[in-house]
């Protein structure tokens, strides 16, 4: 039979405000067990939660970058369960109303573009981290992470395979990088996904019974655990077996997922509206102004790039992969009027070295302007690709410019034809055998000529014009 | 000086015939004689109270006294107070030393008013009778067989035997109203939303209201001038402007209109507080008030509407005592869930463990709607027979509980019984609204009964002003019992 | 409706309080007492009627995104059961 598979992501978005959500206490990362825990966080008796500005409209810019609606009035909620990392025995989240619905995200799986519906974005608390280290046999609990502002943004069941889920999570993590409400670190925790999986037989309408699997921290584990999960249910389904709702962890160790509770000790929450907060609302101001803070978005830059430069749409989607890399590639492109150029060498040589020396298009050491310069000679012929790559190294572990580089190491492309035809009288006279090879009809000994005159140009020489004057004396 | 009124020794602290050190002095020695018999405090602490006495007289001496510095007054174990034990009334935090002030307290530190101790209470503000506290029962001061009424208790017969001038309290069902009728003070339980919940250990969150008792009106005016007032760091604090809330105290009540509720005078009322009541109402009368009769037709909904929403709020707001930051925890378990279940178990009194249980089963999956929501429009109703009624009058008056206290261990073992006690107070939580209670006779058993007062919301001056006209031609907030 | 043991036992355990044996049968009356008096509402009809969760109708306010609270680990963990190295201890969790 063949099998389908139906995906909702469910991502907790942790919001990079300075302070909690409920209180004044520092979200900073790394810092000593319990010294970011206010009163509030330590859940003393009798202290209250006050609401961070930062968190509602870090909430609107997602709501609005997804094209949502912002609900004007929503409601916390307290949703209740006993767990030693949530001091308060219940954690304040939103349930009814909650800030964001109905929005959508486009992605681009191959060529393919999809919009998928995002059901809602809801405002929340983080919980505190549990310690598994040897106490005694006891665990350790460290309250600094509670309290740290969370977008729990939740898909609809739109995604039909391992790729799109995917494509989705990282639409998604540039979106909020993009608008600056989260730093998208996913080591630390700061974009963590649920995925929602299930399979049926294709062409069947209702879905499946699903499993949830619980907080991926990559895009990697991600794609992993839904391909294992994905072909987990449908031999249990083939093998006769039923498959069960269950919350279930994904071990990268081995790659496979494991169950943590199954429906029946599901918990039961308790939701009801926390009367400790009432509720929030947004004025059309408020949203106009957020509004016209927020930066151009993904997309619309996007289209703009195929536009403006001429670039492909698909490269269009690589360079906005972040704000940082469009931003730098809208930079070069206008400066040096080479659009399809720049696209090529930030997709190319300038990624690859990043990639190789692990930095991030932010620790780029050349700036827009020299790399702009860089390809505005390769454009006017003074450079060949091969000496460019010679010259963008050069400029790479130095601040000069292009130019400077190219003058000083003499590195300008010889296209002056009686240089050339010089350097070409010379090989063939010493090569004999090669020139009969050719003669004979072996192309292959054209290349090995030309690779000669270019080795006897240290690289100078324009290697169009090399071959065609080769081929002039060999004719 | 122990009869005398918080206004009588804010004058005798600035006449220089006392000192604040003399006077914590002279209140801690009739605490140390009447205490053991009255239970009405859990903590007191002669050198605390000594110290915060002398700082009081040294601002005296450098001219930077307040009205009310010098003055000692005692706090309900339910505020938050830095480096004195909060334990609410429960086992639960019986161990537990606050490390913060609550804003009530900070207010009144500021003021300069000397903590006296911390008075006894029903566990979590949770009874009608004070005889749910970890601490044992308080007796109430005018007969040592009788209940105190609760929650606050403690304050209540703390101020009737005169071991305080003055106390905080809280209100979440009657909790203020009910045991300063019972022993014969004044107590004031404001709009929600005026006096900060900071600090304020959290019973059932949008009903729990701080306030005040005292002997008078006037003084409970002072007080509230000084614990009222918006407070930040709690989202339900109204922005409003601060109130002297003594500025109203002297204006006449020719041509007030006063709305009795016909519910409030039905079935269920004993015939000696109904005699009290109207007794009360004719005082007014006299006064120039105008009676009309209003009516609040969902009285009888507030009982399972209230004993739905705060066991419901109770129920989560209870739940951050797990032994695991602060607070009791069991001394043996076999894992995380027994040492929940058992230091849950062991640090609760039953009646916290009922409403914990209640609340739980009406947020339940499926019993959501039917209970909690249901509940919330009978909430609404209510709030609109108020709404209604004050179109026609200004305050409303009527009894605060249907009987004079009640023997000790009367009740305790009939919930529900205990639960109907609180008729004519839960409406005025659930609306939100500001009430008072104002000594107004004594039943045939020789004990106080107290006159409701039920203002409309802000109207705190309004009542105190009733109160302070009904207290210049009556003296039963004179009376003290004789001990 | 009335609550059986086995609800209460239910309800006990999500409220994390242990109820032995011995006083289930007590629990049970006294709870079902209690919503005894509570069903009172369903006689009620309350079609239209918006739930009121909160005595005023007001927005809430927010707070400025600003650091303002220092840490006070050692007065706040001076009350705490046991802690080690800073950390809250509890039985091992298991999940």
């Amino acid at each position: 039979m063949k099998w389908e598979v139906v995906i909702g992501l469910e991502v907790h978005v942790q919001l990079n405000t300075v302070s909690k959500i409920f209180s004044g206490a520092s979200t900073a990362f790394g810092a000593e067990p319990n010294t970011q825990a206010s009163l509030v966080e330590l859940a003393l008796p009798g202290v209250l939660p006050v609401l961070n500005k930062a968190v509602v409209e870090k909430a609107i810019r997602l709501g609005l970058a997804l094209d949502a609606t912002i609900n004007q009035k929503n409601v916390f909620a307290r949703k209740n369960y006993f767990y030693p990392d949530l001091p308060k025995g219940y954690q304040i989240s939103q349930m009814e109303l909650p800030i964001v619905e109905h929005g959508k995200l486009n992605i681009l799986v191959g060529d393919e573009e999809k919009s998928i519906r995002v059901t809602r974005a809801h405002m929340e608390e983080d919980a505190g981290k549990s310690l598994h280290e040897d106490f005694h046999g006891m665990t350790g609990i460290d309250l600094n992470r509670a309290g740290t502002p969370l977008l729990e943004v939740v898909s609809e069941p739109d995604m039909r395979s391992a790729e799109e889920a995917v494509a989705y999570a990282k639409a998604l993590h540039t979106l909020v990088t993009w608008l600056g409400i989260c730093d998208g670190n996913m080591q630390e925790g700061s974009f963590r996904v649920d995925a929602n999986v299930s399979v049926r037989p294709f062409g069947q309408a209702e879905f499946g019974t699903r499993r949830e699997v619980k907080n991926l921290n990559s895009f990697r584990f991600l794609e992993q655990a839904i391909k294992y999960e994905t072909q987990w249910q449908i031999e249990t389904i083939e093998d006769g077996g039923k498959v069960q709702q269950a919350t279930v962890l994904f071990d990268p160790d081995s790659g496979e997922t494991r169950m943590m509770r199954s429906k029946e000790d599901a918990h039961d929450y308790r939701y009801f509206p926390d009367p400790d907060l009432l509720p929030v609302r947004i004025s059309n101001e408020q949203i106009a102004r957020v509004r016209s803070e927020m930066p151009e978005l993904p997309a619309q830059m996007k289209a703009r790039f195929v536009d403006a430069f001429g670039v492909t749409p698909y490269d269009a989607a690589v360079l906005t992969g972040s704000r940082a890399l469009a931003t730098y590639f809208e930079s070069v492109a206008t400066a040096s009027g080479q659009g399809k150029l720049a696209a090529n060498w930030l997709g190319g040589d300038v990624a690859a070295r990043l990639n190789r020396e692990g930095k991030d298009i932010a620790e780029l050491p050349i700036n827009a302007e020299r790399l702009s310069g860089l390809l505005v000679r390769i454009a006017d012929g003074t450079l060949s690709n091969k000496l460019a790559k010679q010259v963008f190294d050069a400029m790479w572990d130095s601040e000069l410019s292009a130019d400077v580089i190219i003058e000083r190491d003499g590195l300008k492309q010889v296209s002056d034809v009686g240089a050339i035809e010089k350097m070409v009288e010379e090989v063939l006279a010493a090569n004999p055998k090669a020139v009969e090879e050719f003669r004979a009809g072996k192309e292959k000994a054209l290349n090995a000529l030309a690779g000669q005159v270019m080795k006897a140009s240290k690289g100078k020489a324009n290697p169009a014009q090399v071959q065609e004057i080769l081929k002039q004396k060999l004719a | 000086m122990i009869h005398a009124t918080l206004k009588q020794l804010s004058q005798q602290l600035a006449d220089k015939q006392v000192s604040a050190v003399e006077l914590a002095t002279g209140y801690l020695q009739r605490i140390d004689a009447l205490n053991p018999q009255l239970n009405a405090f859990i903590t007191v602490d002669r050198d605390k109270t000594l110290l915060e006495a002398a700082a009081a007289d040294a601002r005296r001496a450098a001219g930077l006294a307040g009205v009310l510095t010098g003055v000692p007054i005692a706090h309900k174990d339910i505020f938050c107070q830095q480096g004195w034990k909060t334990s609410c009334g429960s086992k639960m935090l019986d161990n537990f030393v606050s490390p913060y002030d609550a804003h009530v307290i900070e207010q009144c530190q500021a003021a300069g008013l000397v903590t006296l101790g911390r008075t006894n209470m029903d566990e979590f503000a949770m009874g009608s009778s004070n005889e749910n506290s970890y601490y044992g029962a308080v007796r109430n001061p005018w007969d040592l067989a009788a209940i105190p009424g609760g929650s606050s208790g403690g304050s209540a017969a703390a101020v009737a035997a005169r071991l305080a001038p003055a106390a905080t309290a809280t209100d979440t069902g009657g909790s203020i109203r009910q045991p300063a009728s019972h022993c014969g003070v004044t107590g004031i339980k404001p709009t929600y939303g005026v006096v900060s919940r900071f600090g304020m250990v959290a019973y059932a969150s949008s009903l729990d209201q701080g306030g005040v008792m005292a002997q008078t009106a006037e003084d409970c005016a002072l007080m509230l001038s000084v614990i009222a007032g918006f407070d930040e760091r709690d989202s339900t604090s109204l922005e409003r402007a601060r109130e002297d809330y003594s500025r109203d105290l002297a204006q006449p009540l020719a041509g007030l209109r006063v709305g009795l509720p016909r519910e409030y005078f039905a079935d269920g009322l004993a015939a000696d507080v109904g005699r009290i009541i109207d007794n009360a109402v004719s005082e007014l009368k006299k006064l120039g008030a105008e009676v009309v009769e209003v009516s609040l037709p969902n009285t009888r909904l507030s009982i399972p509407a209230y004993y739905v929403i705060a066991p419901a709020e109770a129920s989560a707001n209870l739940s951050r005592f797990d032994g695991v930051r602060y607070g009791h925890r069991a001394s043996e378990y076999k894992d995380l869930v027994d040492m929940y279940e058992k230091s849950r178990a062991e640090g609760f009194g039953s009646e916290v463990k009922r409403r914990i249980m209640v609340g739980t089963y009406v947020l339940s999956h499926g019993y959501y709607d039917a209970y909690y929501i249901k509940a919330q429009k009978i909430r609404r109703l209510i709030a609109d027979d108020f709404k209604a009624a004050f179109a026609g009058c200004d305050v409303i008056l009527g009894p605060v509980a249907p009987t004079a206290a009640f023997n000790l261990g009367e009740k305790s073992g009939d919930p529900v019984q205990m639960y109907l006690s609180d008729i004519y107070t839960l409406s005025v939580n659930l609306a939100g609204l500001p009430a008072m209670s104002v000594p107004a006779g004594f039943s045939d058993n020789g004990r106080p009964v107290g006159l409701q007062i039920i203002g409309n919301y802000f109207a705190e001056a309004k009542m105190l002003n009733v109160a302070h006209q009904f207290q210049q031609v009556t003296d039963w907030h004179g009376k003290a019992p004789a001990l | 409706m009335s609550l059986s043991h086995q609800d209460v036992a239910r309800i006990a355990r999500l409220s994390r309080i242990a109820v032995t044996d011995a006083e289930i049968d007590a629990v049970s009356r006294q709870l079902n007492g209690i919503l005894g008096l509570i069903e009172q509402m369903q006689a009620v009809d309350t079609d239209g009627i918006e739930p009121m969760a909160h005595p005023q109708d007001v927005s809430l306010r927010l707070r400025e995104d600003v650091v303002t609270e220092p840490s006070r680990r050692e007065a706040c963990q001076a009350v705490a059961p046991q802690v080690e190295n800073g950390l809250f201890l509890v039985p091992k969790v298991i999940e």
